[in-house]
């Protein structure tokens, strides 16, 4: 049978079986590979939470091993410092995209255990130059001093911006105060050789990575601040 | 199985159609994907594969294919091929897919995909389209790995991610040159490749 294949019927049909097969196919392969993806995610999750409090583990196995003996807690809190919730991977669960941007947050929280200390990490979220950054910030015990920071981006300009990532960067933020004389002053990111304005403690940010800098400066300000109260909790007791 | 003009369909891609190097196309991906070898070798693969196959899909479909939609149907065919590569990597190779990003996307609007498809798996059976799908991506991934390679060594001092340049030459004032692994580089190594061959191959000389 000899089929005109300009006519309209023809394009019609064509492109609708086409469309269905290729969907079809494409439909079976995500939800095959579904749960593998979402374990890898979640496992990436794990690295950057446990890379804050300085644990590197060395394979897939190890991270999920390592996540459950480091992570001890997790909280939602509210912005009074109290524990709204304390269900089973609730802060792992927060989606920081959608978190940061409501009026009333709940905020994530999750409880380290490192040798015998408790460290408190804090999801971070903020604007980069190209895309959005985050990160995790574990404080000490004491509210006021970090003890360890990771970053990551979506897209950084390689060699500039993404340095952000490199322990280079996040192992300047060991130790730093974000309380000055009892008032929350978060970390600042500056030129190299200034000094904070506010007289909060600063570091270098990276050359060339002006705008991306700033961001995590911002982030860090911005994500920190609500759990000022939280904080404040954590000093009285250990003053 | 590979005649003589089978032998020329996977070859000729290496040097005198090099579709990166004589027909300039692909230089995007060239330089977003060549700062290290590892996602430039998962490029290359990803490419070799969504090549090979879009250009058997086609072949296959060819007669049947509506001339006036027949870019929308290779879009479609080549988009789907893609997108699974990027399912597999996000399951198998979670690390490198995050580091190619948006880059593996973009193979979709690899010139040198719809280029193969319109010029060649549209008038070719499967067999020949498959060997000139297998080639064109082994000609591309050739100049990708050459260019990952110098971009990785002279930019961060490692190759596929293990430290190559010893700690003595560093101690003795080398540095690893930061301007390798910005864009612009890739394309003047991209230059470079392009002169060894032209200066080897006479014939691609132009007057």
């Amino acid at each position: 049978m000899k089929m005109n294949k300009n006519s309209n019927t023809y394009q019609i049909v064509y492109s609708a079986i086409l469309v269905i097969i290729v969907g079809t196919v494409l439909a079976f392969i995500y939800m095959q590979l579904k749960p593998l993806q979402d374990e890898n995610r979640d496992n990436d999750t794990r690295k950057q939470i446990l890379a804050a409090i300085k644990v590197y583990p060395e394979n897939d196995e190890a991270i999920v091993a390592d996540y459950n003996r480091y992570i001890v807690n997790e909280y939602l809190v509210n912005e009074k410092g109290a524990v709204v919730d304390s269900s089973e991977h609730v802060a792992f669960n927060v989606n920081m995209a959608k978190n940061v941007k409501q009026t009333k947050r709940a905020l994530p929280l999750l409880v380290a255990l490192v040798k015998g200390e408790k460290k408190y990490i804090i999801p971070v979220y903020g604007a980069g130059l190209w895309g959005p950054i985050w990160g995790y910030v574990a404080m000490n015990a004491d509210g006021k001093t970090i003890f360890g920071t990771n970053f990551s981006h979506q897209g950084e300009t390689p060699g500039l911006g993404a340095k952000i990532t490199e322990k280079e960067f996040t192992e300047k933020f060991e130790g730093k105060h974000i309380y000055m004389e009892g008032a929350f002053k978060s970390v600042e990111v500056v030129k190299k050789g200034q000094k904070s304005v506010s007289g909060a403690e600063s570091i270098d940010a990276i050359s060339g990575a002006t705008i991306t800098s700033r961001g995590v400066s911002a982030m860090l300000s911005d994500c920190l601040q609500p759990y000022d109260a939280f904080f404040k909790t954590l000093q009285a007791v250990n003053p | 199985m590979l005649s003589k003009k089978n032998k020329e369909i996977i070859f000729n891609p290496f040097s005198k159609e090099n579709p990166v190097l004589v027909q300039v196309l692909g230089i995007c991906s060239t330089l977003a994907v060549t700062v290290s070898l590892e996602p430039a070798i998962v490029m290359s693969v990803s490419v070799i594969a969504v090549l090979a196959f879009s250009n058997v899909i086609i072949s296959l479909i060819r007669n049947t294919i509506p001339p006036t939609i027949r870019i929308i149907v290779q879009l479609v065919v080549v988009a789907a091929l893609v997108i699974m590569v990027q399912q597999f990597l996000l399951a198998y190779n979670y690390d490198v897919s995050k580091q190619l990003s948006v880059f593996i996307g973009l193979i979709i609007t690899n010139c040198i995909l719809m280029g193969r498809l319109e010029a060649f798996a549209m008038h070719n059976k499967p067999w020949p389209s498959f060997l000139d799908g297998i080639g064109n991506g082994l000609g591309y991934a050739m100049v990708l790995v050459i260019v990952g390679f110098f971009r990785e060594l002279l930019g961060s001092g490692s190759l596929l991610g293990h430290k190559v340049i010893p700690q003595w030459l560093y101690d003795a004032g080398y540095t690893d040159n930061g301007l390798m692994i910005l864009p612009p580089m890739a394309l003047i190594v991209v230059a470079c490749v392009i002169w060894v061959q032209r200066s080897r191959d006479k014939e691609l000389q132009e007057k």
